[in-house]
C-alpha cells in the first residue's frame, strides 16, 4: 500500500526535507497541512462537525500518514476526541452528531457515503477507549469476540489468534495460564492491554486510541507506551492525549487543536521544540491547558 | 465548684442534645413503627391463612400432610350419623359406604366442594402461569429491546411508553372481557375448510384457511389474556435492566465490527437477564392470583378431565379449559352456601396457593442468583 519507502523518522534524528510537513496559515488563520509526498491513509478534507446545534469542529484539514503514530493534543473540549471518533463512525451512535461540510477519506473512500459498510469500516479501524472496557467474559472470549462475531469458529485458528494478539499486546506471559478466568480480574494496566489485544485480534489497518493511559499509573502507562512503539511497525496509530510529554515521547507527528480548529500540525520534534504558531508555543510550554 | 465540674464537657466532641438530633430520633422511630406495622399486617394475613388452612392441609397422622388434598379432585362432602358416630365422607367413599351399610332414614347433609382435593386447580394454575409468563417475557423483552436500543427517542416513542404504563392501570375485569372478546370469540384457528358466517382467510398458496372462530374458553386464551395483563411490568423492568448495562459494553463490541443485534445479543442481554428475571417475579405473583381475567377465558368451575386427558392430537391441549386456584377460592367463598366445611376448603386452598407462589418466586430468585454469578460485571 505504501508507494515510496520513507526514511525512518524517529524524533531523535534530524528532520529531513522529505518528511517535513509544512503548515501554512490561510486567510482565516486556520492551519492547513499540505500533504507530504507520501500517501496518507486518512485524509481529513475541510471538515466541519456539529453535535446538534453545537458546532464543534471548524474547517479541519490534515492527513494521517501510514504506519506512524500521530498524536492529537489540545485542552479539554477542543474537538480532538470528536475527530477521532469520526474515523470509525462511532459518532453515528449519538443523535444529531454529523459532519456538515467536507469529507473524511480512508483508503481514498469517503467513509460517510451511504454505500460504505460501517461494520467493515470498524473492522479495519479499531478503537481503544479511555476507560478500559473489557467484557465480563474470560480473557480468551474477550480476544476472540471480534472474530466470533465475524463468523470464525475454528478453535485452532482462535487459539492462534489469542496467542498472537496477547503477545502483540505484551500480555501473554502474564496471563497465559489463566486465559479462561474473567477479564475483570486483571489490573487496570493489564485491562487496557487486554483491550488493545482485543483490538489487534481483528487485524485492523488503523488503531485509534482515545486517551488510553489517562486512567493508568505511571508504570502501566510506560508499558502501554512501549507497546505503542512496537505496534507502529504493523499498524497506523492515532492517539488523543492530554499528556504532552506522552505525545512527545510516543508520536511521530502531532496535531494541536484549540476550540475546534487545527492550529498546527507537524513533525513532533518541531511542534515541541520550535513551533511556528504562538498559540502552540503557549500550550506546549504550559502557559495554558 | 461542684456544679461547675458536673456541667463542664468532658471533651470538645461531646454529644449534645440538639433539636436536630431529637427530630432525627423521632423520625427513625416513626419509620420503624411504620415498617413493623406493615410487617404485622402481612403476618396477620399469612398467619390467619396458615392457621385456618392447616386444618385442610395437614393431618395428625403420618405423613402429616393431607396428601389427598393435593391429589384428588373436589368432591361433595356428606355428613351424617351412623351408629352414634359422626361421619364425614367424600363422594366416592360415601357411595361405597352406602352399598355396604344400611343407612335407612339417616339424615345425610351434603356440602359441595368441601371434600376431596384441589389437584386439578393446582395443575391449572401452574399451566396458566407457565404459559402466560413465557409469552409475556418473550413479547416484553422484545418490545423493551426495540424501545430502548433501536427506536429514536422521539415524542411518539415516549407516548408509546406512556400507553404501556397506562395498560398497567386497566382493571383486570376489563382484561378478562378483552380476552373474551378477542381470544375466545374471534381468534384465528387453522382449518382445512372455510367456516360459514365467520371471517375466513385463505392462507395462500396452501389450501388451509384461517377461520376466525375464536379459541373458546381454553388455556391459550387465558395465556394471552394474562400475558397482556402483566406485559407493562415486564417491559418496564426489562427496559430498566437493559439501561443499567454500561454503555462501554455496547461501544466496545460495536467498535470491533459487530452489528447492533450481535452486540445486544452477546454483550448486553445476558447481563440484563438477572434484572429482568427479578421483576418477572412480581409478574408471576400477579398472574397466578388473578381471577377476573381467567373467569371469562380459561377457567371452569368444575371439570372432570385433566387438561391432557382425552385428547385427539397433542395440540388440542392448548384448547382445553382448566380449573384454577383463585377461581376456586372465589367459587367456594361466594357461589355456594357457607358453613364450617367450606371455610376449611377456602383457607386450605388459599394456603396452597400462597405456598405455590412462594415456591415459584423462590425458584426464580435462585435462578437469578445463579445467573448473577455467571454474568457478573
Amino acid at each position: 500500500m505504501k508507494l515510496m519507502s520513507e526514511p525512518t523518522s524517529s524524533t531523535s534524528e534530524p528532520v529531513t526535507r522529505s518528511d517535513r510537513v509544512t503548515t501554512a496559515a490561510d486567510p482565516k488563520g486556520n492551519a492547513s497541512a499540505k500533504p507530504s509526498p507520501h500517501r496518507n491513509l486518512i485524509e481529513v478534507d475541510h471538515v466541519d462537525f456539529c453535535y446538534g446545534s453545537n458546532h464543534t469542529l471548524f474547517d479541519v484539514t490534515l492527513g494521517i500518514p501510514e504506519k506512524k503514530v500521530t498524536a492529537f493534543i489540545g485542552p479539554s473540549g477542543c474537538g480532538k476526541s470528536t475527530l477521532l471518533r469520526c474515523f470509525n463512525r462511532m459518532n453515528d451512535l449519538i443523535d444529531g452528531a454529523r459532519i456538515v461540510k467536507g469529507e473524511i477519506r480512508i483508503h481514498d473512500v469517503n467513509i460517510h457515503r451511504h454505500e460504505v459498510d460501517v461494520i467493515e469500516l470498524r473492522k479495519r479501524v479499531g478503537m481503544v477507549f479511555q476507560k478500559s472496557n473489557p467484557f465480563p467474559k474470560s480473557i480468551y472470549e474477550n480476544i476472540t469476540y471480534g472474530l466470533r462475531i465475524a463468523g470464525v469458529n475454528n478453535k485452532v485458528r482462535l487459539d492462534e489468534v489469542v496467542e498472537k494478539s496477547l503477545r502483540g499486546a505484551a500480555l501473554w506471559d502474564e496471563v497465559k495460564d489463566r486465559l479462561h478466568t474473567s477479564g475483570l480480574g486483571l489490573s487496570g494496566g493489564q485491562q487496557q492491554r487486554l483491550c488493545i489485544a482485543r483490538t489487534i485480534a481483528v487485524e485492523p489497518d488503523i488503531i485509534l486510541m482515545d486517551e488510553p493511559c489517562s486512567a493508568l499509573d505511571p508504570i502501566a502507562t510506560a508499558k502501554v507506551e512501549e507497546l505503542i512503539h512496537d505496534l507502529k511497525r504493523d499498524y497506523t496509530i492515532v492517539i488523543v492525549t492530554h499528556n504532552m510529554q506522552q505525545a512527545a515521547r510516543v508520536s511521530d507527528r502531532t496535531a494541536f487543536f484549540y476550540l475546534g480548529r487545527l492550529i498546527e500540525y507537524d513533525v513532533t520534534r518541531k511542534i515541541f521544540m520550535n513551533p511556528s504558531n504562538p498559540q502552540t508555543e503557549a500550550y506546549v510550554s504550559g502557559r495554558f491547558g | 465548684m461542684n456544679a461547675n465540674v458536673a456541667t463542664a464537657p468532658a471533651h470538645v466532641f461531646e454529644k449534645r442534645r440538639t433539636v436536630a438530633r431529637t427530630r432525627e430520633a423521632r423520625a427513625v422511630w416513626l419509620f420503624r413503627a411504620v415498617t413493623y406495622s406493615v410487617l404485622f399486617c402481612g403476618l396477620f394475613v399469612f398467619g390467619t391463612i396458615f392457621v385456618r388452612g392447616s386444618a385442610a392441609v395437614f393431618q395428625t397422622s403420618f405423613p402429616f400432610i393431607n396428601v389427598g388434598f393435593f391429589t384428588e379432585a373436589p368432591e361433595s362432602l356428606h355428613v351424617f350419623e351412623f351408629d352414634g358416630a359422626a361421619m364425614q365422607m367424600g363422594d366416592r367413599e360415601f357411595r361405597e359406604f352406602r352399598e355396604t351399610h344400611n343407612l335407612g332414614t339417616t339424615r345425610v347433609e351434603s356440602y359441595v366442594y368441601s371434600a376431596g382435593g384441589i389437584f386439578p386447580n393446582i395443575i391449572g394454575t401452574l399451566l396458566l402461569v407457565a404459559g402466560s409468563m413465557t409469552i409475556a417475557l418473550g413479547l416484553g423483552v422484545a418490545a423493551a429491546i426495540y424501545l430502548s436500543e433501536y427506536s429514536a427517542q422521539s415524542r411518539f416513542i415516549q407516548s408509546i411508553r406512556l400507553s404501556i404504563l397506562n395498560l398497567a392501570g386497566v382493571p383486570s375485569v376489563v382484561f378478562g372481557l378483552f380476552g373474551f372478546g378477542l381470544f375466545v370469540l374471534f381468534a384465528p384457528v387453522i382449518g382445512s375448510e372455510p367456516v360459514a358466517n365467520v371471517l375466513s382467510l385463505r392462507m395462500w398458496p396452501l389450501s388451509l384457511y384461517l377461520n376466525f372462530t375464536g379459541w373458546n374458553v381454553s388455556l391459550i386464551a387465558g395465556w394471552f389474556t394474562l400475558a397482556f395483563m402483566v406485559l407493562p411490568v415486564v417491559i418496564t423492568a426489562s427496559e430498566e435492566a437493559l439501561r443499567s448495562v454500561p454503555k462501554g459494553f455496547r461501544e466496545g463490541s460495536l467498535a470491533l465490527g459487530a452489528t447492533k443485534w450481535q452486540s445486544i445479543r452477546t454483550n448486553v442481554l445476558p447481563y440484563a437477564l438477572p434484572g429482568i428475571l427479578t421483576s418477572s417475579i412480581l409478574g408471576i405473583a400477579r398472574v397466578a392470583g388473578e381471577t377476573a381475567p381467567i373467569m371469562f377465558t380459561a377457567a371452569y368451575v368444575v371439570r372432570d378431565k385433566l387438561p391432557w386427558e382425552g385428547l385427539e392430537h397433542w395440540y388440542d391441549i392448548l384448547f382445553q379449559g382448566v380449573m384454577a386456584l383463585p377461581y376456586h377460592i372465589y367459587v367456594v367463598s361466594s357461589k355456594i352456601p357457607q358453613n364450617e366445611y367450606t371455610e376449611r376448603v377456602q383457607y386450605g386452598t388459599a394456603f396452597v396457593f400462597l405456598a405455590i407462589v412462594a415456591l415459584v418466586a423462590l425458584s426464580s430468585v435462585l435462578l437469578r442468583n445463579k445467573l448473577r454469578g455467571a454474568y457478573r460485571w
